[in-house]
This record gives C-alpha cells, structure tokens and sequence, in this order.
C-alpha cells in the first residue's frame, strides 16, 4: 500500500488474488452507464440545446426560482429533521428492549411501501382545514395544508426511514467498552453521547440524511396533493415540471430539470466531502 | 477562559501538579454477583493494601472479570460492600468512584488525537473541579512522556502499533488521577515480545507511580512475574491468595497446583501411614495423612531418578517430548494403567521403552 503512495503514480489495477476486477468494473460501468449516465445525459443535451441564454432566461423566471427555492428547502428542513428524530427512533430501537417494539420497528418501513399518492392523500385528509388534526390546529391561526409547512410533513413522512435504517445497524455494533470507558474516566452521560459516540454516529447519520434529502426532493406524489400547489407559496419544482410538459413547453421543463440536477449534484458532491474528509481524519494510516 | 479560574480550580490545577496520590486500601468485603441463574461471582472477600500490584488469575468463567468490573462500578454487586480506605464506594456511580480501568482492546476514541485521549478525563471534570487548560495539557504531555510517546501526541489511534494504543490507554487512566488502577488483561491482544516489554514497563511505572492496581489475567507467567500478590480464581470463587513462591510452591488445592506450572497426578490411596499407588507401597513419609483414597500431586521436574523400582513411582517411557530447553518424558504407569510426566534431566540418558522409577522431592496428597 505504501508502495502505490511512495511511487506518487496512479495504477490501473493493485495487483490482488481476488479474480473477476476487469468483468465487475466493466459490468459497473455498463450498468451505471445505461440506467444513471444515459437518461442523465440526455436531459443535459436537451438542456444543452437551449443555450445557456435560454436556460437562465428560464431558470431566472420568478415562478421557476420561487419553486426550485420551495423544493430544497423544504427538502434540506425536512431531512434535518428527519436526522435528529431518525437518530432518536434508531437509539429507542436498539439500546431499550419494550414490548412491540418489533412492530414499531417494522413499521418504520412502511413509508417505502406506500404508494406516495396514498401518503399524500391521507396527510391531506388529516391536515386540511376541515381534517382532524387540520381543524384543531386552525383556530390557532396554523395552516397546515396548502402551505409549506404542510410540504416538510409529506416529506418528513417519506424519508423517515432512511436515517433509521443507516443509523440502527451502526448503533448497533457501537462498542459497549468506549461508553465505559468514557464513564470511568468521569464523563457524564451527555458528555459520552456527545463526544464519545455522536461523532462515531456521524457518518452514518450524513449518509441517511443524504438519502433521506435526495428522496425529499424528487418527491412528488405525496407532496401535490398537500401543498395546494399555489404558484410562488406551495408550487415545488418537479410539478412545476409537469405543469410545462402539460403546457407542451417541453424546453421549460427541460431547463428546471437540468437545474435542478445541477443543485442537487452539488448538494450531493458537498456532503460526499464531507464524508470523506471525516473517514479521512478516522482511518488515515 | 484561564482568567476566569475560581479558587476551586486553582485547587484542582494545583493539585494535579503536586504528583502522585497517595494509595488506597481497597477491601471487598463478602461481594457477589449472579447473571440470571448463573453465579458468576460466590461471596469473595479480599483485602489489598494500598500501592499493592495485584494479578487476578483463573481460567475464563473464574469470575476474574467480573470482580474488576465490580471494583469498577460498571457491574454492581448482589450483595457485599468495596472499600477504598474507610469509604464504603459500593453505591457511587463509576463516574464518582475515579478509577483507572484500561481495556482489553483498550476502547481508544478513534477520533481524538493521542493527546486528547489523554486529556479526556480532565476535561470531562465538572468546570468547578477542572484543572486550567494549561495544566491539562501540561498533564497529557507529562504522561505522554511517562509512557515514553512523546512524539505521538498528534497522532490518531489507528495510526499506532498495539504496544503503543496500550500505553496510551494507560496513560489516558492515570490521566485522572485514579485512587486505584484497574486492567482488563492488558496484555491479552499483544503479541509476545511487545508483551514481555511492557510487562517490565508496566512494573516500572508502578514502582514509580505508586497506585493500588489489580490486573485480571488467564496467562500465569505474567501474574507470577508481575504481581506481588496472585489471586488465583475458579468457578467464581478465590482458590488461593499468596506470593507468586507460595502460589507455586504451596498449592493450596489440586485446582491451584493443576492451574499453576505443570504437575503430575497419580491416583493413590493411604492406609497405615503407607501412601500405596497400586500395589506399591511408596517412600514417602505419610504420617500425618488422612485415611483413604486421593490423588498424589507434583511437579514433573522435582523428581529423584532411582535405580531400582521398589517403593517408587515407576513406569515405561512412551514418548519423549522437547519442549523448550526441557526434555519430557510420558511414562506408562503399569500398575495404575495411566500416564504421567516426568522432566528428564539435561544429561540424562533416558530413551524410548526404558523403565524409569522416580520419587517426588516435593508433593502433596489431596483427598478425594
């Protein structure tokens, strides 16, 4: 290994016993290539089409701007918020043992299952004026619905998994001996917690945040029916997609597609660096 | 955040600088613990005294670790009550009890620096308790020097040998200024030329530190060599506390002098002041032996080579084994149709089928 580093170039292949490097990195570059790369290019040729003078005169549009800030911002709340609690749900899992737990945790899954329309309709249902919750909240002057606030409910809703599952199995293999160890030299419980084992959580927590972010922001179904869909107040970016394909405008749509992949790709390379400088500073050799 | 230092903090800081504390007297006074329905620990008292280097030693499932984590307070006993000095510590949180435990695998925190490590517990002090900044590091960087790392204080554990994580661990425990030293085998993941190293170390720092320190262990050289008192343990329960000459040399049960070095057993019975194996009545004085059947222990290399078999313990060599600088030799004992071992001397010229007839020098009769 320190050979590779010592030598400053960069090799093809580390020599290894292990068989099969040329088939499995072509077969994932074929693959990669045909599901994520082609549709992706496509949409960046088409995009390309426009110009770049066509395609901020779109991007810059008000409505547009208005919808791509609603889309990730809602999307960026609702999977902090999803971090905190998922964090929360993934340590009752794993550290306490009560009765139905295996049911709670089993339920954690269904936001994956259900189809999001279904989602969408049953968090209208309940948060629209004249819904059960929706009618208690609104005398306080809380509008759930048709606002976004009603948005980071959707989907808090559909990414709540994703820190759960990528936090619990990490919980989970957390070594006993480094909370004792923390406690025989004095540290309070929160002091371990927030020393000790946050930031061992902390990759782990960033990855689910990262999926639980990407889901939210290509999140249509449950979210269309709950925000009402106003222009500038509730409108998020991937209907407003739609909105054009409907109208036949397919260039619009073309372009907030493309934007929208721009910021996400750069939301997603950031937190990527951030991973890896963490993994970095813990398994350097 | 140094101007704002109260005069508890001054204490504190003044008190880390002045070195070592004096050491504890720790008594376990009729502790046990139970998991489920397994006892893990019967009623065990002991008393150490203060700046004692102590070696808990038994096989696993002895109830070794289970002793240490209760000195610790991470496990707490069914019933019983631990001392430090006159203070009864049984009821104190292991966050109160400020003791140095170091691990097995030594639960370093990956993300800290070395010096970090180190200062962990000092840090960790409530503000009214904890040392200046200063001190602090001044104190991590004296520690790192105690454990003989200067240089690594920036590093991160994973980019230190297994030798240097322990002494890391070791240094990050004495950190806080412990009033006894606790170790989970310290020496169970090294490999065996870093583990006779710091076992010498590990002796020098105590001599030179002072602390009451116990250390749990399964390997017997290391109690022996290292420990002023062993502590040897089966089954949860002490068998035998003694000096590592009295431990070997005075079995107290054939557990301890199975456990201990390498013994001998012969099958034997008494009867008018005669110890007879078989048919053979042996040499060996029996006077004050109790009647009946037990089992003959010694060691295989204090033994007398006889000439003739009348009276000894005789038998055909079967295999002869080299192990280390010591010849052993396997002897089928005819009349008790079983195998023992008996350590040929350097010069002897003992080969394969020949009889051999010894006598114990030293050996003990246990009944059964």
């Amino acid at each position: 290994m320190s050979l590779a580093v010592s030598t400053g170039g960069w090799r093809w292949k580390e020599p290894s016993v292990i068989p099969g490097f040329g088939l499995t990195l072509g077969f994932s570059l074929v693959y990669l290539g045909l599901i994520v790369l082609l549709p992706l290019a496509a949409l960046v040729l088409s995009a390309a089409s426009l110009g770049w003078g066509g395609f901020w005169s779109i991007v810059l549009e008000p409505r547009t701007l208005a919808a791509l800030r609603l889309s990730f911002l809602t999307a960026l709340f609702a999977a902090s918020v999803n971090a905190v609690f998922g964090l929360i749900i993934a340590w009752a899992f794993v550290r306490y043992s009560f009765p139905g737990r295996r049911i709670l945790d089993a339920l954690v899954d269904l936001p994956f299952a259900l189809p999001t329309a279904v989602a969408g309709i049953a968090l209208t249902a309940l948060y629209a004026p004249n819904g059960p919750i929706g009618s208690l909240l609104a005398p306080l002057g809380i509008k759930v619905a048709y606002t976004p606030i009603g948005i980071v409910i959707a989907l808090i809703f559909v990414g709540l998994p994703f820190v759960v599952r990528t936090v619990q199995p990490v919980l989970e293999d957390f070594d006993r001996e480094l909370e004792e160890a923390a406690a025989t030299l004095g540290a309070s419980r929160v002091r371990t917690i927030a020393r000790v084992m946050l930031p061992a959580l902390t990759p782990a927590i960033l990855t689910g945040f990262t999926l639980a972010l990407a889901r939210a922001v290509g999140e249509y179904g449950s979210v269309i029916f709950i925000a009402g869909n106003i222009p500038y107040v509730s409108e998020i970016a991937p209907l407003l997609i739609v909105i054009r394909l409907e109208e036949f405008n397919y260039a619009g749509a073309t372009g907030i597609g493309a934007a929208m992949l721009l910021i996400s790709f750069s939301l997603l390379l950031f937190i990527h660096l951030i991973q890896l400088w963490q993994r970095r500073r813990l398994t350097h050799v | 955040m140094d101007a704002l230092v109260t005069p508890t903090r001054e204490k504190a800081t003044a008190d880390l600088a002045r070195g070592w504390s004096d050491p504890v007297d720790v008594t376990i006074d009729r502790v046990s613990k139970t998991f489920g329905t397994t006892a893990a620990l019967h009623e065990t008292s002991l008393k150490i005294d203060g700046g004692e280097l102590v070696a808990l030693l038994g096989p696993s499932g002895s109830g070794k670790t289970t002793l240490l984590r209760i000195l610790a307070g991470l496990e707490f006993p069914d019933t019983g009550r631990i001392l430090f000095d006159e203070e009864d510590t049984s009821k104190l949180r292991v966050q109160d009890r400020n003791i140095g435990f170091v691990f097995q695998n030594y639960a370093l925190f990956r993300h800290m620096t070395v010096l970090d490590n180190i200062a962990f517990g000092l840090s960790a002090r409530p503000y009214a308790r904890r040392p200046s900044r200063g001190a602090i590091r001044e104190r991590a960087e004296s520690l790192l020097d105690l454990v003989q790392l200067a240089d690594l204080g920036r590093r991160y554990p994973n980019q230190l040998s297994g030798g240097q994580r322990q002494r890391v661990a070791f240094a990050r425990a004495l950190a806080i200024e412990p009033r006894v030293l606790l170790l989970d085998e310290p020496f169970g993941a090294l490999d065996a030329k870093v583990r006779k190293e710091l076992r010498r170390w590990l002796r020098d720092i105590h001599d030179e530190t002072g602390h009451t320190t116990l250390f749990v262990t399964h390997d017997q050289e290391e109690a022996m060599e290292l420990a002023d008192r062993v502590v040897v343990m089966s089954q949860g329960r002490i068998e035998q506390v003694g000096t590592p000459d009295d431990i070997y040399d005075r079995p107290s049960s054939p557990f301890v002098f199975s456990f201990i070095g390498e013994s001998s057993v012969v099958p034997v019975a008494v009867a008018a002041g005669r110890i007879y194996l078989g048919s053979e009545a042996l040499n060996l004085p029996a006077c004050s032996l109790p009647q009946g059947r037990g089992q003959l222990y010694f060691r295989p290399d204090d033994v007398d080579f006889l000439g003739v078999p009348d009276g000894t313990i005789h038998g055909t060599i079967m295999v002869i084994r080299r192990s280390g600088r010591a010849r052993l030799a396997e002897v089928w004992l005819e009349g008790v149709a079983r195998n023992i071992e008996i350590e040929l001397p350097a010069n002897s010229r003992h080969k394969l089928g020949d009889s051999i007839s010894v006598l114990p020098r030293r050996w003990r009769f246990f009944p059964a």
